[in-house]
């Protein structure tokens, strides 16, 4: 084990770079070049961080590791405290290794104010490994709520036509969701007389504080997920966002939600979770078919997908709270899939994006004829988005689907219908924009993959892949964590129950 | 012959510096005439500084302790010190944005810095106030300085309607709470602080009278911290008076009347705290969500920042109607946040000019990013700072209040005030979008900016940027003096 503040370098390396590329000067094409490759090469030293982190990780423990505490506010018991488990080490990963890649996906795509744009990608780098890393809660707070000032800039500085519109209501749904949970926090920290997450989490609140409780972290989650029906901001993010953007916010941002739900929500408030299991099935359920059929419907690529993230987020919320083994693991992966896959899916639409300026489907068809590489590339993440087996996407709902057998034959089995609705309009799309016959002359001068593009996507179908076929290198490290917190929760529950049945022959009497 | 007795006058050295201070400047400046406005103001902003050192001396010497001097009338503590600091610090940096404004429009009068110092004077008195006769001598001074501040431009037909304005409504507000003193001597004999915290302590519960008089004594000092619904001033003097102006309003008196509000309420009738608690609880309210609402609407930044300062002034209300010590944290914390956060607002505002005229339609900030670059950035800061939106300091101010509101059991009042920081978050956003989402119109705005403004937005910038990084010096301080407050 190293000596060094791994989390902390892992989580603040970008503002470093955020500073090289402030003091840079020259005129504007040499500062736009530097730009570009500062903030390149300062997220893959972060992605080498981060890969240290999971080297150092060990496995075979499921408590807090690489533990880093300096005081903040002493005075408060409010700490600056830091440390991975088997849960957040894989965000973490996630969030260094999306982010160069949306550098490069930026390249060429992004030419006004690529200064700003470098800097602000950084920034949201730095706030999003913050998030998974903290392990205060207001320190978390300080790091999940921050991630709304440079997506909001991201989204309406470089974002499409609408972008002002989809900005604001990025940024005003989830701050609502959030302010609650905010409250919820303090609510926590006075409880406890600790912002530590490691005592709330041994904490056993009240049973009427943990319903309160868990519906303000719900608030926040729910939207940031997103869950239907609070889901409606993510389609017009999406549609307005630049690619890189998109990306970002389906790979990491809604992996937030899922990571509260299993790192907050689950933990500290079981009774709560149990409570509210019903509604969370349903509104997973409802996720799963009814925006897998509005994405049937559309005609814009960056939505279709945007629509299909809120399906598998679906599939996510159902396996948390089976609260069994397979489905939280199975929650896991599909997040971590998700992240992987839509995130290349939204770098597919870029590619033809940056070609012809436009995401309507009926402008494209024929592809297949004229880019080969682009043509297997976008079969490789379609069909992991379906869910074929040896793709990352089949273990996550396969997992998520034997979890939820367990618990509710129904959902079950209203959830797989939802996984053919999701290779329907996935093959449907990659039917229309692929193959048939070239209806539009300006897609015969369309060129194929640069080597830039290749190299973006060459690790991505490496993940998913190897996520597919040897899915036990990432659940391997995640089991214990996972296992500590079921039985955590099933303690409780059981606790309940005792209580419950010790009061009861008392009342009968 | 009977003896008079000498009372201390030690504690009460800054406001003594202060006025005295003040007076010699009228006399250097009837004597040198306006040509040595520049001059005086420096001198002025050097008397505000050695005020500040007269206030921090017997603090490093024998630490906070309260003493009680001038036959009762006068308290200085922890509390009333780092009040005071924030006081001295909003009319220094006021006095520094000042200058070049002033001399810009031709108001570069040597009388300027010197009402200020005289306003000042009677700012820290309120603060350091412990009696009814002491809070309303103190708090005239303090409003009669304002008054002509804010008619100071006074060959401008807004400005003088400001003051005019100012001074009807502010007279009436101030009748109000003599009126509310004399309710309180009639029904309980005294105006001492200390006298009628016993009395209260002892007592419990509250007279109808009493009751009565400590309404008007809030609704006066609402009037004076244009707290909802007593608020109407509020716009058409911030849009009125000069930026300059504004930018002290917004401030210096802004926290020596809330810290007012706050001494009056929770040290003479600290008692009675389930009694004024609703009153309290009801103008945070009205605040918070009039300010959010009302501030959506308006196209002068200068009116924009009139709704918003109500709106924050809701929020420090949240810290005195949970009336504990974490409350009055949280107001102390609050306040010292929102100076930094508005004196940088100010700054930038100061700096919209086009061909030498003062622009202040909030369109006129739009694509300020492409023109100005530094200065978008500066007012961007500030705008998410003021949305409570984390990293920046706007965020731990709001966090300490709500922390108070909930240990006190005030959830419904917590839950009102996130979803009208929402709201309010609106409205900054719009500030935003229009520097950095729009392409910019016309000219950029005047350069350069004075080098005592550039200053002041870096050193403003620095503090919300990097509050998160080192919360203790603030907090700490805050939390130290917050529980002295309640000691006595």
């Amino acid at each position: 084990m190293s000596s060094w503040p791994l989390l902390s370098l892992v989580t603040f390396l970008p503002m470093v770079g955020v500073v090289a590329i402030l003091v840079l000067r020259g005129d504007d094409a040499d500062v736009a070049r530097n730009a570009r490759w500062f903030a390149l090469w300062t997220s893959l030293f972060d992605l080498a961080l981060a890969i240290a982190v999971w080297a150092n990780f060990d496995p075979a423990r499921g408590d807090f590791q690489l533990l880093e505490e300096a005081p903040w506010l002493p005075g408060f018991n409010i700490n600056y405290r830091m440390g991975v488990d088997g849960i957040s080490v894989f965000f973490v990963l996630l969030s260094s290794f999306l982010t160069p890649i949306c550098i490069l996906a930026s390249w060429n795509a992004v030419k006004l104010r690529v200064r700003e744009y470098m800097i602000a990608f950084l920034a949201l780098e730095t706030l999003m490994v913050g998030t998974f890393c903290a392990l205060d809660l207001f320190l978390f707070y300080v790091f999940f709520e921050g991630v709304l000032i440079p997506m909001f800039l991201i989204i309406g500085v470089w974002g499409g036509p609408r972008r002002v519109y989809s900005a604001f209501k990025f940024f005003l749904y989830t701050l609502l969701g959030s302010v609650l949970m905010l409250l919820a926090l303090i609510t926590i920290y006075l409880e406890t007389g600790s912002s530590d997450v490691r005592e709330a989490l041994a904490y056993d609140f009240p049973g009427s504080l943990q319903t309160w409780l868990w519906l303000a972290f719900f608030a926040s989650f729910a939207v940031k997920m997103p869950m239907w029906p609070v889901h409606t901001w993510l389609p017009d993010a999406h549609v307005e966002a630049p690619t890189a953007g998109s990306v970002i916010l389906a790979g990491v941002l809604l992996k937030m939600g899922g990571y509260g739900f299993i790192r907050f929500s689950l933990p500290m408030f079981p009774l709560g979770s149990q409570a509210f299991t019903p509604l969370v099935f349903a509104l997973s359920i409802v996720a799963i078919i009814y925006t897998s059929l509005v994405a049937l419907a559309q005609d814009d690529m960056k939505k279709l997908i945007a629509y299909s993230s809120v399906a598998h987020m679906g599939f996510v919320t159902m396996g948390i709270f089976t609260v069994t083994s397979e489905g939280l693991q199975g929650a896991m992966i599909q997040m971590l899939s998700h992240g992987v896959v839509s995130a290349a899916l939204f770098l597919v639409v870029g590619v033809v994006y940056d070609r012809l300026h436009t995401r309507d489907i009926a402008r494209y068809g024929g592809l297949v004829n004229i880019m080969p590489k682009y043509a297997a590339v976008f079969m490789v993440f379609m069909l992991a988005s379906v869910g074929l087996p040896g793709t990352s996407g089949f273990v996550g709902e396969f997992l998520s689907l034997i979890g939820a057998f367990q618990v509710n034959t129904w959902v079950a089995f209203l959830a797989a219908t939802g996984m053919i609705l999701g290779a329907a309009y996935m093959l449907y799309l990659y039917r229309r924009v692929i193959f048939g016959v070239i209806t539009h002359e300006d897609v015969r001068a369309m060129l194929d993959l640069t080597p830039r593009e290749v190299a973006i996507f060459a690790p991505m179908i490496a993940i998913v892949l190897w996520i597919g076929v040897y899915p036990d290198s990432f659940l391997k490290p995640m089991q214990p964590t996972l296992a500590n917190l079921i039985e955590r929760v099933q303690a409780a529950e059981r606790a309940h129950d005792a209580k419950f049945a010790a009061a009861k022959p008392a009342r009968v009497e | 012959m009977p003896v008079f007795p000498v009372p201390d006058f030690l504690p009460a050295l800054p406001e003594i510096f202060l006025g005295t201070a003040a007076m010699a400047l009228l006399l250097l400046g009837v004597h040198q005439g306006d040509r040595a406005a520049r001059e005086i103001a420096w001198l002025a902003i050097g008397a505000l500084a050695i005020a500040l050192a007269l206030v921090l001396a017997p603090l490093v010497s024998h630490g906070p302790a309260r003493q009680v001097s001038l036959f009762g009338m006068f308290v200085t503590d922890g509390f009333g010190a780092y009040a005071k600091v924030l006081v001295l610090l909003g009319s220094g940096l006021s006095i520094v944005m000042s200058m070049a404004y002033n001399e810009q429009h031709g108001i570069a009068r040597f009388e300027f810095p010197v009402l200020v110092l005289l306003g000042t004077t009677g700012m820290m008195m309120m603060v350091s106030a412990n009696d009814l006769i002491a809070l309303y001598l103190a708090l005239e001074l303090q409003s009669l300085s304002l008054y002509v501040v804010a008619s100071f431009a006074r060959d401008s037909e807004r400005s003088t309607e400001a003051g005019l304005k100012y001074f009807v409504l502010g007279a009436l507000a101030s009748g109000m709470l003599l009126y509310g003193a004399s309710l309180v001597y009639g029904f309980t004999g005294t105006t001492n602080f200390d006298v009628l915290a016993q009395l209260l302590a002892n007592q419990g519960t509250a007279s109808v009278g009493l009751v009565v008089g400590i309404v008007f004594i809030a609704v006066g000092l609402a009037f004076k911290c244009s707290a909802v619904p007593f608020h109407m001033w509020t716009p058409d003097v911030y849009e009125g008076a000069p930026t300059p102006v504004t930018a002290f309003f917004s401030v210096a008196p802004k926290t020596a009347a809330i810290v007012l509000f706050t001494r009056v309420m929770v040290e003479p009738f600290g008692g009675l705290t389930l009694e004024w608690r609703q009153i309290i609880w009801f103008i945070a309210v009205a605040s918070m969500v009039l300010g959010a609402f009302a501030a959506i609407n308006q196209h002068n930044i200068k009116r924009l920042m009139a709704y918003s300062s109500i709106g924050h002034v809701g929020y420090a209300l949240i810290g005195l109607a949970a009336g504990s010590p974490a409350g009055v944290r949280g107001i102390l914390v609050y306040m010292a946040i929102y100076l930094f956060m508005n004196v940088g607002t100010f700054a930038v505002i100061l700096c919209m000019r086009r061909d030498g005229r003062m622009v202040e339609e909030i369109e006129d900030l739009r694509g300020l990013s492409r023109t100005r670059p530094a200065l978008a950035l500066a007012l961007a800061i500030f705008m998410f700072s003021m949305a409570g939106i984390p990293p920046l300091a706007g965020f731990f101010a709001k966090l300490y209040v709500f922390l108070a509101a909930i240990d006190a059991g005030l959830y419904t009042l917590a839950v009102i005030g996130v979803v009208a920081s929402v709201v309010g978050a609106y409205y900054y956003l719009r500030i935003v979008k229009l520097m950095y989402f729009d392409e910019p119109v016309g000219v950029g705005f005047d350069r350069p900016i004075a080098r005592e403004m550039q200053a002041v937005l870096l050193i403003s910038a620095v503090v919300i940027l990097f509050f998160f990084a080192y919360p203790g010096l603030v907090v700490d301080g805050a939390d130290s003096v917050a529980a002295s407050l309640f000691a006595g």
